[in-house]
This record gives structure tokens, C-alpha cells and sequence, in this order.
């Protein structure tokens, strides 16, 4: 059996996305997970991609729509899709209902885009959910926020860490540590919340990237991911060999492990890991 | 494999782990590439950079044969032909100019002197869209990026012009290569370091619109992970796998 490879953080589109080609963008993820090994994308939509309500301020009827089209892919796909429910935390008793829709159909896990403050007291009962569920949250993420940008309300690791602190129960993830950003500034604001783990996605391959991710959180807080570049996931999953810190057990957690932890994913041979020190 | 974008030394704006020319050759194994062809990246923060242009000459003369120097050319800077001369004496095969960086006009006409001397003397003339992604930069690092009118000017300059352009988008790409005559197109080549692959496949369009001899190898490194380009390369659809790049030895006579 082929080492697992667990793609924490994809997205796929759809036909209410309004771009003729989106099958052939779904066709590419799928031919270039399968050239580089990944077992399980773990994907969420984000309502209409903009074409009828903004990316990152979806409304709550494209939110329920693209989640339908999430829903559908893993029903066709089994165990290589799985879902993360994305909601707008504007529309709190909405996106409850959303989760816990899609909960019960099988979603592993929640997406928040930038519709609101990560620290902003709406996202709590949102989280207090997520616990009670158990399910992640995977949490946009612009590394240090310096001031606004257009189109999202963004958030860095200071105000996730702020948000985890209030939910110790629920498990975070920050969004791509190369998405854009200080990285650096991220892993300072994280690395003391342990129910905050990182994922890799991002066009972002900055050279020392990964060797401070893995000084800063360790080998056990970081999923790999791709987003949406997946050439630069793969060059990140070859860069990890070579960062010197990874054994072949890290780098398995950081491959796959930790994803199936997090998500409670049932794959092969998962064992839960003892959590390490990190460099001081 | 030719990597023709690579740099050697430290970075103003954050560390960059062990920029120096005995890292980039264990790279440049590990890669499988044959050779590099390596800028000085303090330089072009540099108001002269003659001292490090020095500095890089000195510093992989004993690795000639693999690493070949591509110095910093000022062309708002008094005698700058000299540098040129000086690079040409040296074997570069291509030198590297920052126009953004310099706070030189798209259409500057100094910069145009410098592709047409470039020209003249078989050399390339090396442009960095950006070092960084935007998102990310220093608050003191305030050049922004290349334009791509500046590109278009530059290559409108002369027939005997050849240009790579480091980091470009697919979009300032395209923007170029459409917004120029077939023999204007033919004197621009393009590196491919910050080029997206699957899903939204911007090489494979590229490769397939712009055609893949328009491409070189480039890393980026140390900046960027050199495992970058090769994954891109090996991410392309099957129908892409054997899409040859163009040789950056022979860009004069391709």
C-alpha cells in the first residue's frame, strides 16, 4: 500500500462558479494528485468562487450551494474528496445549521474565509459547535496583518491565537503559511496555542519557510497542503526532506498523520503521535 | 538544465539561510542542473554596484565552470560601459539591471542604451519582475514591481536585444508577448519561477499560447525553493512532457 499523502487544504469548483472551465480545473487537481501521490483532498467551496456574491463574503444561499456541489464530489470521489463545510459566521444561526447539515453527511471539518475577524466575538458560537462536533477549523489567513487589504476582512495568527485561546477545546488551522504574508510573524503569534496547527499551502516557497515552521510549531502541527498551487506543494513536499529537522517519522506526520488526526480521517495505520517540545 | 536566475548573498529585507555559491552548487546536484548562472543580490539595492560586482567575480572564480557571473549594470550611473566591458572580459553571459528599483521610467532611454550595448556584445540582459510577493514585503521595501510596459519598450529597442525576464505572472506574460510583433516577441525569454501549475495550469496555457521556447530555467534561489521549476515542469498535463525549453547558451542564434 502506497504511503498516504493528505491534501489539507484544496478547493474545488463548480458550475455555479460562472467559468466555463471548471471542470478542466477539477480534471487538473485530480491528474496532479494523482502524479504526486495524494490520497485525500480535503476541499471546501467558497460559495461561488465571486460570481454571485464575493469569495471571501459569500452570502448564505451560495453558500448552501456550493456546499451541495462539495457534497456531491465526495459522493462521487468516496475517500479521495472530503469536505470542510465553509460558512459566513454574519449569518450565525445559519451557519450552525449549515455545519451541522453537513456534518451529518460527512464533512470533516469547517471553513471560515475572511467574512470576519478571526477574534471577533460572532465566531464563538460557531467554535463552540465545532468542539461539540469535533471538527476543525481551517481559518484564512494572511500572515501579519499590517492593514486592510480589499475584498476580505483579514486575519493573522494574532487574532486566530486570540480566538483559540477562548475555544481550547476546538482544533484551528491556519491557513497557508505560504498564502502570503510575514510567516514569521505567524509562527510567533501561534507557536504558545497548542490547538492551533498550520498548514503549508500557499504559491508562497520561500526559502528557510519550512525550517522555521518546523523550529517554531514541530513536525506534529503542520499539514501539508497545496491550495491552489500545486506545484509549489510538491516542491515543498520534496523541500521538507531536506529541511534537517524532519525524520521520516516527522515528515510522515507532516505528509498525512496529522491530517487523519485532525479531520478523523480513517486511514491506514494512524497512530497518535506524542506531542514534542518545540524549539524555545 | 541551465538554472539562468539564480543570486548569491543575503537578502536587506529577512534572512535567507546560506545564499553562497557552496550551497548553490550542492543545490544545483541535487537539482541535476548543469550550471548556474548567478547575480549578486545586494547589489541591486546597491547605489554602485561595481564593488559587488567584485565581490561576486571573487567569489565563484573557483567554481567557473558551473557557476558563471551575471554582474549588476547601472545604466544611470557614470561609465557604466565599463562594467559592461568588465562583464563581457569576465565571460558573463548575461548581466542583470533593476529598473523599478533605480526609479527608472518604463521608457527610460538609458535603459535602452543598456539592451541595445547588451546586444552588441552577445550578453543578456536580465530583468527581475519582483524579488517577493507583495504581500509580504518589508514596509521599507517600497520599488514595487517591474511593469510590463517597461519590458515591451526594451524589447521594442533594437533587433539585436534579448531580454530574460525573471518572475513573471502569467498575466504580465501574456501582456508582454501579445502587446509585441513576432520578431519583437522572439527577443524576449522568460523564466518560469513564479509561473502557476495545476489546477489553473497557467504553464501548461503558456507553453501551449506562448510556446515553450519562450521559456528558460530559472529558481529564483535563494529566495525561493529550487525544487520549484521542476515540479512545475513535472505537474504539466502528459500531453506537455516533452515541451523543450530554449537554451539560454544560444539565444543569439536560436
Amino acid at each position: 500500500m502506497k504511503e498516504p499523502l493528505i491534501d489539507a487544504h484544496a478547493h474545488f469548483l463548480w458550475d455555479g462558479c460562472g467559468r466555463a472551465d471548471w471542470r478542466e480545473v477539477n480534471a487538473a487537481r485530480f491528474r496532479a494528485g494523482e502524479r504526486m501521490g495524494i490520497t485525500c483532498h480535503v476541499a471546501s467551496m467558497l460559495g461561488t468562487f465571486g460570481f454571485t456574491s464575493p469569495t471571501y463574503f459569500p452570502s448564505p444561499a451560495d453558500l448552501t450551494a456550493g456546499n451541495d456541489a462539495m457534497l456531491a464530489l465526495c459522493r462521487k470521489h468516496g475517500t479521495l474528496v472530503r469536505m470542510l463545510v465553509t460558512v459566513n459566521p454574519n449569518h450565525t444561526t445559519r451557519a450552525r445549521n449549515e455545519i451541522k447539515r453537513c456534518a451529518a453527511k460527512g464533512a470533516v471539518g469547517i471553513k471560515l474565509a475572511a467574512s470576519r475577524r478571526a477574534d471577533d466575538p460572532l465566531l464563538d458560537p460557531i467554535c463552540t459547535l465545532a468542539a461539540k462536533l469535533g471538527l476543525p477549523i481551517l481559518h484564512h489567513i494572511w500572515q501579519h496583518r499590517r492593514r486592510e487589504w480589499p475584498n476580505q476582512e483579514i486575519s493573522d495568527g494574532a487574532d486566530l491565537a486570540r480566538l483559540a485561546e477562548r475555544h481550547p477545546k476546538a482544533t484551528f488551522i491556519l491557513a497557508h503559511i505560504g498564502g502570503g504574508g510575514d510567516y514569521m510573524h505567524s509562527y510567533a503569534a501561534i507557536r504558545d496555542v497548542p490547538n492551533i496547527v498550520a498548514d503549508t499551502s500557499g504559491s508562497g516557497v520561500d526559502r528557510g519557510m519550512l525550517d522555521e515552521a518546523v523550529a517554531a510549531l514541530g513536525s506534529q502541527r503542520l499539514l501539508w497542503g497545496s491550495d491552489i498551487t500545486m506545484e509549489t506543494g510538491l516542491a515543498k513536499l520534496r523541500a521538507l526532506a531536506n529541511t534537517g529537522l524532519s525524520s521520516d517519522e516527522d515528515l510522515k506526520d507532516i505528509r498525512w498523520r496529522n491530517a487523519a488526526r485532525v479531520f478523523r480521517l480513517k486511514t491506514p495505520n494512524v497512530r497518535k503521535p506524542k506531542p514534542k517540545a518545540a524549539r524555545s | 538544465m541551465i538554472d539562468t536566475n539564480a543570486l548569491i548573498g543575503p537578502y536587506p529585507f529577512r534572512y535567507v539561510p546560506h545564499p553562497d555559491p557552496d550551497v548553490l552548487l550542492r543545490v544545483l546536484d541535487r537539482e541535476e542542473l548543469e550550471a548556474a548562472w548567478v547575480g549578486h543580490l545586494p547589489s541591486a539595492f546597491h547605489r554602485d554596484p561595481t564593488e559587488g560586482n567584485a565581490e561576486l567575480y571573487t567569489a565563484i572564480a573557483t567554481h567557473a565552470k558551473r557557476l558563471l557571473p551575471v554582474p549588476t549594470i547601472r545604466p544611470d550611473w557614470p561609465h557604466w560601459e565599463r562594467g559592461l566591458e568588465a562583464a563581457d572580459a569576465a565571460g558573463a553571459p548575461a548581466v542583470r539591471a533593476y529598473p523599478a528599483h533605480w526609479q527608472l521610467a518604463p521608457d527610460d532611454p538609458r535603459m535602452k542604451e543598456l539592451a541595445i550595448a547588451c546586444g552588441e556584445a552577445g550578453t543578456a540582459l536580465i530583468l527581475t519582475v519582483r524579488f517577493e510577493d507583495v504581500r509580504q514585503r518589508h514596509p521599507l521595501d517600497v520599488a514595487g514591481d517591474l511593469q510590463p510596459s517597461a519590458v515591451r519598450a526594451l524589447a521594442r529597442a533594437g533587433n539585436g536585444v534579448r531580454l530574460i525576464v525573471t518572475a513573471a505572472g502569467k498575466d504580465f506574460i501574456e501582456e508582454v508577448h501579445w502587446g509585441l510583433t513576432p520578431p519583437e516577441q522572439k527577443r524576449v525569454f522568460w523564466d518560469f519561477s513564479w509561473v502557476w501549475g495545476p489546477p489553473e495550469d497557467h504553464l501548461a496555457k503558456l507553453f501551449t499560447t506562448v510556446g515553450s521556447g519562450r521559456f528558460v530555467y530559472g529558481t529564483h534561489w535563494p529566495l525561493r525553493l529550487a525544487q520549484n521549476p521542476a515540479a512545475n515542469l513535472e505537474l504539466l498535463p502528459q500531453a506537455l512532457s516533452r515541451a523543450k525549453l530554449a537554451d539560454p547558451r544560444r539565444l543569439f542564434t536560436g
